[in-house]
């Protein structure tokens, strides 16, 4: 692959409300078993970039911790591997990133340092497949100066949380409307951008000379008309956890077979940090169905619809339903739990009841008080 | 201290499940391999230097050890060596006995040159910190210390016997006796001193399948030495015959297991790429059972342990059983007390485990309980009947099941699978 890759995962989202308390977004865990970084990292070292740097800023430990080994992704190599950056201070500079194209730009050494022709910025909290070769092919054979991964998506979506765009029929993006008030367009940028690293050095200089930070607003929408912005439509699964109900339903698409066999099943896998969890138990009394079970769980009471982290133990009499339980809950007997998403590592009491709605998905955050003794 | 991990040996008292790959290398627990259990114990008693000795059937072994890494046992200095047999100028020959295995790699041991050496076997399943061993036998001032724990006296004659003084020095030392003056039976887990040993093997070195239990631990004890029994009362378990083994893995399901998996500490490490979370249909049924990462369950599952990336089809019912990695079974298939190993494909409505018990046709020292027990890679066609005590390995068709039904006490065994 001639392209080396950037992951951006410094941001945070004020709509992930408490689940960005402690978290970066991209260390949010996905699917059971991963956390949402993975999905960009597997696709990068899938694609075969082999030189990947992570730029992370907001709730950094979390991202650190789950990155603490490339190896599970491969990047374990002499050559290339993979990089975290989080921001530092230098004789010239004593900023926290400002922005994306700040962050890049405060680790421009990596990109002059480099020496593979071109460069996949990918945001840190997509859940997809993608071979970034393809779009690579893509942005040679349009000859475009930057190309931008869009998905169409349904109208009925909360579409004013993205970036729409709106394209010439061969795929020009002509129109970029960052979060607009009102929808114009049901395309939405991926976050997903392949650019010649020495044009990427270029135009990161340009903005930090003009004091400019922000990829998005600041080099795709002010270069639009003077550079070459192609699209490249992707038409697999694209999921986002922009918000608190997008990171909901994004978990439980998981319980559609499709997807489900989409990521599990299909060339190529999806990688994360291995943890030595031993398999599910499920004692008498435990009635699981439809729901993804994780490692290290132990069952004793109801499951239905919903999707266990790694090491739940659900009590005697437990009833959960279309729910999501992060990593390490704890929760005793006779506990009702529906249309909740409980927060890692939570002490969930006997004979409670947490219940949200469909349309409002409760958060439940309780204190781990199992070691307060 | 350096640990010596002998995982050569066949186990054939495991029938077709170790047709393939060495019993060190069989599947226990859903995820784990017999392995997993003494190298995470070295990890975890704070020895970083293992040496896996293999010989029979290799492959999975080597593939599942690779370098150590989930072990943690990928080091500069020390981490897994895997040491097959090879060939020397002279007097090139397999590894005949288990101390000519060690024998055979004084040159490993030598090169790190320890002051103690932990000589393990591969196919037990339990936890031990190997360094309180280590004090016990520096406190003792030993040459040799023994880890031995009581088993009942009428199992006695099946193992090594000690008997030791009100100090737990050895006094006496009975290889299998027929009758046994004491109920401590030697765990097959040595601590020697480096230059006890080497002296040892290479005085040794020309006895015909040169083994610990039979010549060197007589030897050392014949020559003064101070020996001693560290005595280990945690849970232990030899899975040397598929009773044994099935019984072993089904200890796991209790609602709180003696053996238990999910302490925090002292945890068991192996290799597992499998990631996904299981996935549960809305027509499934579990009750009392393990189950592996990346699991589908459309069936029911009974009292079982499941393995990683296993498809249990809409309608099967699997009970009492053990099911490896990557077995397929298929829908409306019913399987009681079977052991089906890795990447089996089973057809649809396939009755496993019915009938009576009848004594087996292939060989009554192996298979001798309720078990239909199923090797690797084997693939059992729609619609057959299978009785218990049964063995099948290989490709099977509907010819190969008479009237589509395989009695009790018979056996399949056809070429086939990896080939």
């Amino acid at each position: 692959m001639r392209a080396i890759g950037i992951i951006l995962a410094g941001g945070n989202n004020k709509k992930m409300g408490v689940l960005s308390q402690k978290r970066a977004i991209s260390a949010l865990p996905m699917a059971g078993s991963y956390r949402a970084i993975d999905f960009s990292l597997s696709n990068m070292t899938n694609s075969q970039v082999k030189k990947v740097a992570v730029i992370t800023q907001y709730n950094s430990l979390s991202l650190n911790e789950h990155l603490s080994s490339s190896k599970w992704w491969n990047f374990g190599r002499k050559q290339g591997g993979l990089f975290v950056f989080t921001p530092s201070i230098t004789p010239t500079n004593a900023n926290w990133y400002r922005g994306t194209a700040d962050s890049i730009y405060q680790n421009i050494k990596f990109l002059k340092d480099s020496h593979e022709p071109y460069v996949v910025i990918a945001s840190g909290d997509g859940i997809y497949k993608l071979d970034y070769g393809d779009v690579l092919e893509y942005h040679i054979a349009k000859k475009a100066d930057i190309t931008m991964v869009c998905k169409r998506l349904p109208e009925s979506e909360d579409l004013c949380r993205f970036g729409l765009v709106k394209l010439s029929d061969d795929n020009r993006v002509v129109d970029i409307d960052e979060k607009p008030m009102v929808a114009t367009s049901n395309i939405v940028n991926c976050g997903v951008y392949v650019i010649r690293r020495r044009l990427l050095i270029e135009l990161l200089e340009q903005c930090a000379d003009e004091e400019r930070y922000d990829f998005v607003r600041d080099v795709l929408v002010r270069y639009k008309n003077v550079k070459k912005i192609y699209a490249y439509p992707l038409t697999t699964y694209w999921g986002n956890i922009s918000s608190i109900p997008a990171y909901y339903k994004t978990n439980m698409d998981f319980l559609d077979a499709r997807v489900r066999d989409y990521f599990f099943h299909q060339y190529p896998d999806v990688y994360s940090k291995v943890d030595d969890n031993p398999p599910a138990k499920y004692n008498p009394g435990s009635h699981v169905r439809n729901s993804l079970v994780s490692s290290g769980c132990i069952i004793n009471g109801t499951i239905e619809n919903s999707i266990l982290f790694k090491q739940a133990y659900i009590g005697n009499n437990c009833v959960i339903r279309n729910s999501i339980i992060l990593n390490d809950v704890y929760i005793g007997d006779n506990t009702v739990i529906e249309n909740c998403i409980v927060e890692s590592h939570d002490t969930i009491k006997a004979n409670m009841t947490y219940v949200g709605s469909p349309d409002n998905i409760r958060v439940v955050v309780e204190k781990n008080i199992r070691y307060d003794f | 201290m350096i640990a010596m991990l002998l995982a050569g040996g066949q186990g054939s008292r495991l029938g077709v499940l170790t047709a393939r790959v060495a019993k060190p290398a069989v599947a226990f627990g859903g995820k784990y391999r017999i392995i997993d259990f003494p190298l995470s114990n070295c990890i975890n008693s704070g020895i970083d230097t293992v040496g896996v000795l293999t010989q029979y059937q290799p492959l999975k072994l080597n593939t599942h050890i690779g370098i150590g890494i989930p072990w943690d046992l990928d080091r500069n200095i020390g981490g897994v060596t895997v040491l097959p047999p090879y060939e020397k100028s002279r007097n090139s020959e397999w590894y005949t006995g288990t101390a000519n295995a060690i024998y055979q790699n004084l040159n490993y041991m030598e090169m790190y040159n320890p002051e103690y050496v932990l000589i393990l076997s591969g196919d037990h399943i339990y936890k031990m910190d190997y360094e309180v061993m280590l004090d016990y036998h520096k406190a003792n001032n030993a040459d040799i210390t023994i880890a031995a724990m009581p088993v009942p006296m009428e199992e006695a004659h099946r193992f090594g016997i000690l008997v030791t003084d009100d100090r737990n020095q050895i006094t006496q030392f009975e290889e299998k006796p027929a009758n046994p003056s004491s109920n401590l039976a030697s765990m097959g887990i040595y601590i020697f001193n480096w230059k006890v040993l080497k002296e040892a093997l290479i005085a040794l070195s020309d006895e015909p399948g040169c083994d610990f239990g039979k010549h060197v631990i007589p030897y050392c004890f014949g020559g003064g030495k101070r020996i001693f029994a560290y005595e280990y009362n945690g849970y232990w378990k030899d899975v040397g015959t598929l009773t044994s083994y099935w019984e072993a893995n089904m200890e796991l399901i209790d609602i709180i297991p003696v053996f238990n998996l999910y302490e925090e500490y002292w945890k068991i490490y192996t290799k597992s790429d499998i990631l996904p979370p299981q996935y549960i249909s809305a027509d499934s049924m579990i009750e009392r059972s393990i189950i592996g990462e990346g699991t589908s369950v459309y069936g029911s599952v009974y009292n079982s342990v499941i393995g990683s990336g296993v498809t249990i089809g809409k309608g099967a019912v699997v009970s009492n059983s053990i099911i490896m990695q990557d077995v397929v079974i298929g829908e409306g298939s019913v399987i009681e007390k079977a052991i089906i190993a890795d990447k089996t494909e089973i057809g649809a409505n396939v009755r496993m485990g019915v009938g009576e018990f009848a004594p087996s046709k292939l060989d009554p020292k192996v298979y001798n309980a309720d078990l239909v027990t199923v090797g690797e890679e084997s693939f059992i066609p729609d619609g057959v009947t299978i009785g218990k005590n049964t063995a099948i390995s290989g490709v099977t068709e509907k010819d190969d099941y008479p009237d589509g039904n395989l009695a009790s006490g018979e056996y399949v065994i056809k070429a086939g699978g990896v080939q």
